[in-house]
């Protein structure tokens, strides 16, 4: 039921442009990235080979192109996200699924499920391009997965953000905007603050990246993107519960 | 069908439970004619914002009935069957489906509920084929019978040969036809149709019609519209409403015989005065009518037909036109729906 939702939502993204040039724009990104880190590589290798703790390959290539990719996909989440909601009460097909026997869970499953899916592809394509090292030499592998573990739970936050928004309107344009607007408080929240224990820190949404990004798997952060995308996934179903009994 | 006179509407809650008991046991072959009742909603209110849109309403709905829901606009019938099909949380009252209480087990009703809003809930950009399918799946049709559900539901629409092309690249009429499919695609109990032939140009609306009166046979057909021809052509009963309440239940004919007085439209080319009319034996009134007719309203129980025919001929008057009058449906509707609380 879920699964049938999902492939829905992505016939739907995939019937329009959008898709397709947000995919081809964030490999263009990556692997212009990936290229001047790989060049920058190979001009400082002889250099720093002996100094200690520069690091490798991998984390001097492909996990800065995670993090990079995790910063347009800021850019990009909220357009693929916009329409989940808003579209459907714009063009009044929410009946459709409220009519149908599955539950408003299922609904706001299914189209998250819909943008993980997308976000997996996306993910996928990078680790692939990480594994393109492989010809040059070793690659660290836990690191690899450590950032794409965190790309996708940084960007399933996205995400879910950007659902809830398309849940609260029936503009897709005020959708994103509005996606825009929340993404980048939560990812700036604790720009302005010097004490290095504050509580700021914890809740900002880029942060808890960095853990991932160095291959360290913590569970503090995965419970930190879990946290958030329960909310927000909770927060869109009971918007969508409240059309039922709007007065 | 059960007896089809204006009812009070006290005896629903009794159904209700009988409503309900049937559903405990669903294969009963019961031979109580409420065996069959397929919906069944009681005391159903709607509020928004303090303005009541729907005042304690109550329908009940047969296996195999067409019910128009019939009503000016703004009178509540899509607010009604929003509340039938679970898109709307009533403010008061209750709904079942085939017995089963829609509040209670949303899912299993849902199932048994074929439902097109006002505007058909279509996906631009998904071909017919791959929306129905969704429409199946989504309605827990047998992963095994899907194709042959569709196939079905494609035929009975006329949809047959356009599968492969895009929704939004349709027709309105072929899109309405979509709407229909994805509503009858799983072969629920009820169907649900929001004013199905707006915007339709004759020939299809006469098709959907004739598509409507072949799904009674299955199914029990709900149908809201203020087209009062489209009430005579397809529906076995009627419900007015007027502000939110229920002015008139009943069969078409009931409704219709609610005007037709004992009047007869009488065309003469080489008429006498009124007075001479009304001299004769068994008028109560002679008034001009429409079309150069003249409108004879006969006394109570008396039929003076045969008695105007024979002296018009008699007298030659050149009587062109001798027929009884029939009210509209037109007029019935304007007075129910018109008159002051």
């Amino acid at each position: 039921m879920i699964g049938a939702l999902a492939m829905k939502e992505l016939r739907v993204l995939f019937a329009s442009p959008l898709a397709w040039v947000v995919l081809a724009f964030v490999q263009v990104i990556a692997a212009l990235f990936f290229l001047v880190l790989l060049q920058r590589y190979q001009i400082e290798q002889p250099r720093l080979a002996f100094v200690p703790g520069a690091g490798g390959f991998t984390e001097r290539i492909a996990a800065p192109v995670f993090g990079t990719v995790g910063f347009v996909l800021l850019m990009v989440v909220p357009l693929l996200t916009m329409r989940l909601v808003a579209e459907e009460r714009r063009s009044q097909t929410l009946p459709f699924l409220m009519s149908a026997p599955i539950s408003i869970t299922q609904i706001v499953l299914g189209k998250f499920l819909a943008v993980v899916a997308f976000l997996l592809l996306v993910t996928g394509l990078l680790v692939l391009m990480a594994l393109s090292l492989y010809l040059g030499g070793k690659l660290d592998l836990g690191l690899v997965a450590g950032n794409a573990l965190g790309l996708m739970l940084l960007t399933g936050a996205f995400a879910a953000a950007g659902l809830w928004v398309s849940c609260l309107t029936t503009q897709p344009l005020v959708a994103v905007v509005g996606t825009y607007l929340l993404l980048l408080v939560m990812w700036l929240v604790n720009i302005g603050t010097e004490d290095p224990a504050s509580f700021l820190h914890a809740l900002s949404l880029i942060r808890h990246f960095d853990s991932f990004g160095r291959g360290v798997l913590a569970l503090a952060d995965a419970a930190y993107y879990a946290i958030v995308i329960a909310l927000f996934l909770l927060l869109s179903i009971r918007r969508l519960d409240a059309d039922r009994l709007r007065t | 069908m059960g007896p089809d006179v204006p009812q009070p509407f006290g005896c629903a809650l009794a159904k209700q439970v009988l409503c309900r008991a049937t559903a405990a046991n669903p294969m009963a072959d019961d031979p109580k004619p409420n065996s069959d009742l397929t919906v069944c909603a009681h005391e159903l209110s709607r509020s928004y914002g303090g303005a009541v849109v729907v005042r304690g309403i109550d329908i009940e709905l047969r296996r195999g009935e067409v019910l128009g829901l019939l009503g000016p606009n703004g009178a509540g019938k899509t607010t009604t069957m929003q509340m039938l099909t679970g898109n709307l949380a009533p403010s008061a009252g209750s709904v079942s489906i085939c017995g089963i209480d829609l509040l209670d087990d949303p899912a299993a009703a849902k199932a048994r509920i074929g439902y097109l809003p006002e505007v058909p809930p279509l996906y631009r950009e998904l071909k017919v084929d791959e929306y129905l399918t969704l429409a199946a799946k989504l309605h827990r049709v047998a992963r095994s019978q899907i194709s042959a559900a569709m196939a079905q539901a494609k035929q009975r629409c006329g949809l047959a040969d356009i599968g492969a092309r895009v929704i939004g690249t349709l027709s309105k009429g072929y899109q309405q036809r979509v709407g229909i499919a994805q509503a009858i695609i799983h072969s629920p109990d009820v169907v649900i149709l929001d004013e199905p032939t707006v915007g339709l140009d004759p020939h299809q609306i006469r098709e959907i019609r004739a598509l409507i009166r072949e799904l009674s046979g299955q199914h029990s057909v709900i149908l809201s519209t203020h087209i009062l021809p489209e009430v005579e052509a397809v529906c076995d009963r009627v419900q007015i409403l007027r502000r939110g309440n229920i002015v008139y239940r009943g069969t078409i004919e009931a409704l219709r015989q609610r005007r037709s007085g004992p009047a007869l439209l009488v065309g003469l080319r080489r008429g006498p005065a009124l007075d001479e009319l009304q001299q004769l034996p068994g008028v109560a009134r002679v008034e001009p009518a429409d079309h150069g007719l003249l409108r004879i309203v006969q006394r109570n129980d008396q039929d003076c037909t045969e008695a105007l025919a024979r002296i018009a001929v008699e007298r030659d008057w050149g009587l062109y036109h001798l027929a009884p009058e029939q009210a509209t449906l037109e007029d019935v509707f304007v007075e129910l729906t018109e008159q002051e609380t």
